[in-house]
């Protein structure tokens, strides 16, 4: 019994059955298809997050984004600017309690290097409804490679635990044709 | 012999109380029971309040009825993960770990005084929580990442409580020595004592991680250290969170096995194989604490494919075995029971009317299909990105610590009223349908959560219709679906959960007392009552064949084979991003 001392001492020579083994042998090759299929998906897939990572204070990604902001700014939405950078450039999102800004305005199948980073607490990048979540650091510049394929209105919902405001941090991206 | 007489007896000149046990003949170390006791009564009572929050969170969630304003409810999810998860689960653990040494190794507990520090430390501990929770200052989710703060006690009350749990370790690992020194049992410790002690060594690894990292958050919440780095919280902060889930896992299966054996008279295919199997938690553990950070930034992609997936399937590869073996372990027995017809007679015959089997067994079926197959699939890095911060993710572990860890737990309770309160379980009418009950409500929130969640809507978030934000967002309306069955499913689980604490409560104190003359009874239906002495022998499945196990498990790696590539679908079908 499993609640006594094994009946043979020499449990450990006990021969294993054969039922057992088998389905030892096909778990432990499962596991290795699983892991395999994520190396596999770095090599072939299109779907990775990106390592490239600048440590940065709050401050500096603030300043830069402010920047970028007045460059590009299109228009104002809800007294939020929106930016349009040139196809294929590098954009800038940060996450403050509790927005993100700016809005963002992309062109449908244009690379862009979107950096994100937070300007105080951790905050969550929920991309909807594509369903892209990717956390957000204070300190910590994320530069994200992305080609958006849809055109339309998305929604930037903040999925980290961010204060009593966390529920009313949503942020928008808009894909637009060339 | 009298359940009630005791007598003290010397051994290794330690003056230790004991009485012997009816159904087993063990010698039950008074000071042992003492302690089971408040641990398991503790642990009901956390159970309770943490249950009472879940209710709350869930009818909030449900948009028709939105039940508390914003900030109670960000407060009260804080108490709930706290309640359940820590308080609830760690009390009860505190009792499987004595009742796993000192109980089934027939041995005095070693320094009891020290358990009853940790008792009293835990509870301190516990309590100074969840007053600073409740104080309203320190609504930072059970993990408070920092840069957010919470107030001193709550972090100096999860340390006290850390330090009791590690304090409680040192007592079960002593009284391992104590039994070998003593020989109170001959060979090698049993297999539910041998998981116990997996779960012990992890959870030292895991209070290490919590001090580690909590000790420098409690100095910074008072002032003393300027700066805590983000990435560095979560890192070692998961490396407590995500390891003492497999605290549970491991206490969980070692309960799997011990009502097995004690309902049907299971015994351990082999020996070999589930004891290998606990230990590649302990070795494959660690780095599994990774697939909580695999859409941080500033982690390379390597470390976190290599710290996911190799280790973690490997740890994967114990459950999985565990999976097979917990389930041919009573279909053996079963048969050799009598009940050999077709490949189902077994599972049909079984004690189903047992809340402890049923229980058991829904946990094991539970645990593997949604926990199980879920989790592996969370943790995939590329699909993570998919469901991160989620409702799949609380959609994913209520499947595991509170089907899984939670249901076997009270399936254990069954036996440990008669057993060690030697009360007889009231109402056993309702207690054999209150597995059911449970199960079929957990079931309920682990699904529309993990519904709700594929359709992107996030955890620990008060309104998804945005009311108050200057943009706004739709979800489809399928998503307001799930989360108003999602609260249905909680009235359920509440139900279920609320009769387990009114049968438990109300057996301890109006139970029929328990005497050698009715323990077998009490112990609830089982399939026949010789079935110990028709086991005795050495027997595996050799003697039998297993087929009905078998088929069991080619269903579920089915089911998981194909899960994992439709999910591998959905995230082909994102933006391409790099
Ligand atoms: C009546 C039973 C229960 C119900 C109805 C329930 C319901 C819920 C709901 C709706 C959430 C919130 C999801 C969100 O908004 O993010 C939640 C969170 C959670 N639950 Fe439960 N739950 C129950 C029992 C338990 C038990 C027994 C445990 C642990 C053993 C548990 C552990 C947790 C944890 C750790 C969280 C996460 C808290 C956080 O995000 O900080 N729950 N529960
Ligand atoms: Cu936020
Ligand atoms: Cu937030």
């Amino acid at each position: 019994m499993a609640l006594t001392p094994p009946e043979a001492k020499i449990w450990w020579n006990e021969k294993v059955e054969r039922g057992e083994l088998v389905w030892i042998v096909i778990a432990f090759l499962w596991g290795l298809v699983m892991f395999f299929m994520m190396v596999y998906w770095h090599l072939e897939g299109q779907q990775n997050l990106s390592n490239e990572v600048y440590r940065i204070s709050p401050e500096k990604f603030l300043a830069k984004t402010e920047k970028f902001t007045e460059q590009y700014k299109v228009r104002e939405e809800a007294g939020i600017p929106v930016a349009k950078a040139p196809a294929g450039s590098d954009v800038y999102m940060l996450a403050r309690l509790w927005e993100w800004w700016p809005i963002l305005e992309l062109e449908k199948g244009q690379t862009y290097r979107v950096h994100l980073s937070s300007v105080d607490w951790q905050h969550g990048f929920s991309l909807q409804p594509v369903n892209v979540n990717i956390q957000v650091h204070p300190g910590l510049e994320h530069v994200v490679t992305i080609t958006p394929t849809q055109t339309g209105e998305f929604s930037v919902v903040c999925n980290e635990f961010c204060g009593v405001g966390h529920h009313t941090m949503i942020g928008r991206i808009h894909v637009v044709d060339k | 012999m009298s359940i009630a007489e005791s007598h003290s007896g010397i051994i290794g000149g330690i003056a230790a109380r004991f009485r012997t046990c009816p159904a087993t003949g063990l010698q039950i170390d008074l000071a042992a029971e003492r302690l089971i006791k408040a641990n398991a009564v503790a642990a009901v009572v956390f159970l309770l309040v943490g249950g009472v929050f879940g209710l709350l969170v869930a009818l909030t969630r449900w948009p028709a009825v939105h039940l508390l304003p914003a900030d109670m409810f960000y407060l009260v999810l804080t108490a709930h993960g706290l309640d359940v998860l820590l308080l609830w689960i760690l009390f009860f653990e505190m009792a499987v770990l004595y009742f796993a040494s000192a109980v089934l190794l027939n041995c005095r507990l070693a320094a009891p005084r020290f358990a009853w520090l940790a008792f009293i430390l835990m509870l301190v501990g516990g309590v100074l929580t969840n007053i600073a929770v409740l104080q309203g200052d320190s609504s930072v989710m059970f993990t408070s990442y920092v840069p957010m703060q919470a107030s001193p006690n709550f972090y100096l009350g999860l340390i006290l409580f850390a330090v009791g749990a590690l304090i409680g370790c040192l007592v079960f690992l002593g009284t391992l020595v104590i039994a070998k020194e003593e020989k109170t049992y001959e060979g090698s410790i049993p297999l539910v004592t041998f998981g116990a002690l997996t779960a012990c060594i992890i959870a030292i690894f895991t209070i290490a991680s919590g001090a580690i990292i909590l000790i420098p958050t409690w100095l910074w919440s008072l002032g003393y250290i300027s700066h805590i780095d983000t990435l560095m919280y979560k890192l070692i902060w998961w490396g407590m969170g995500h390891s003492s889930q497999q605290i549970n896992v491991a206490a969980h299966v070692a309960v799997w096995y011990a009502i097995a054996a004690i309902t049907v008279g299971a015994k351990p295919l082999s020996e070999k194989v589930s004891r290998t199997a606990f230990l590649m938690y302990i070795l494959f553990l660690q780095l599994a604490s990774a697939h909580h950070l695999l859409v941080e930034p500033g982690i390379s992609a390597e470390w976190k494919v290599f710290n996911t997936s190799y280790a973690m399937y490997l740890a994967v590869l114990g459950s999985l075995i565990h999976g097979m073996t917990v389930p041919g372990a009573i279909e053996a027995a079963q048969r050799r029971n009598g009940f050999v017809n077709g490949a189902f007679e077994w599972l049909r015959k079984a004690p189903w009317g047992n809340p402890a089997f049923a229980g058991m067994f829904l946990s094991l079926v539970l645990f593997g299909f949604l926990g199980g197959i879920s989790g592996v699939v969370l943790g995939t890095e590329q699909i993570n990105i998919l469901m991160h911060n989620t409702l799949y993710v609380p959609g994913h572990f209520h499947a595991t610590v509170v089907a899984g860890t939670t249901l076997a737990f009270m399936a254990l309770t069954y036996l440990v009223l008669p057993l060690i309160f030697q009360r007889k379980v009231i109402l056993p009418g309702l207690a054999k349908w209150q597995p059911y009950l449970f199960a079929i409500g957990v079931s309920g929130i682990s699904l529309f959560m993990m519904g709700a969640g594929t359709l992107g809507v996030s955890r620990r978030h008060w309104d998804i219709t945005f009311s108050d934000a200057a943009l706004s967002f739709d979800y489809p309306s399928a998503a307001f679906l799930m989360l108003g069955l999602n609260g249905l499913s909680a009235i359920l689980a509440a139900v279920g959960g609320g009769l387990y604490i009114v049968i438990t409560v109300g057996s301890l104190l109006f139970g029929e007392k328990v005497t050698a003359d009715n323990v077998v009874e009490a112990l609830g239906p089982m399939p026949t009552r010789k079935v110990s002495e028709a086991v005795k022998e050495y027997g595996n499945a050799g003697t039998f064949h297993l087929p009905g196990t078998y088929i069991l498990v080619a269903v579920f790696f089915t089911a998981f084979v194909l899960y994992y590539f439709v999910n591998w679908k959905y995230v082909s079908d994102l933006w391409p991003m790099g």
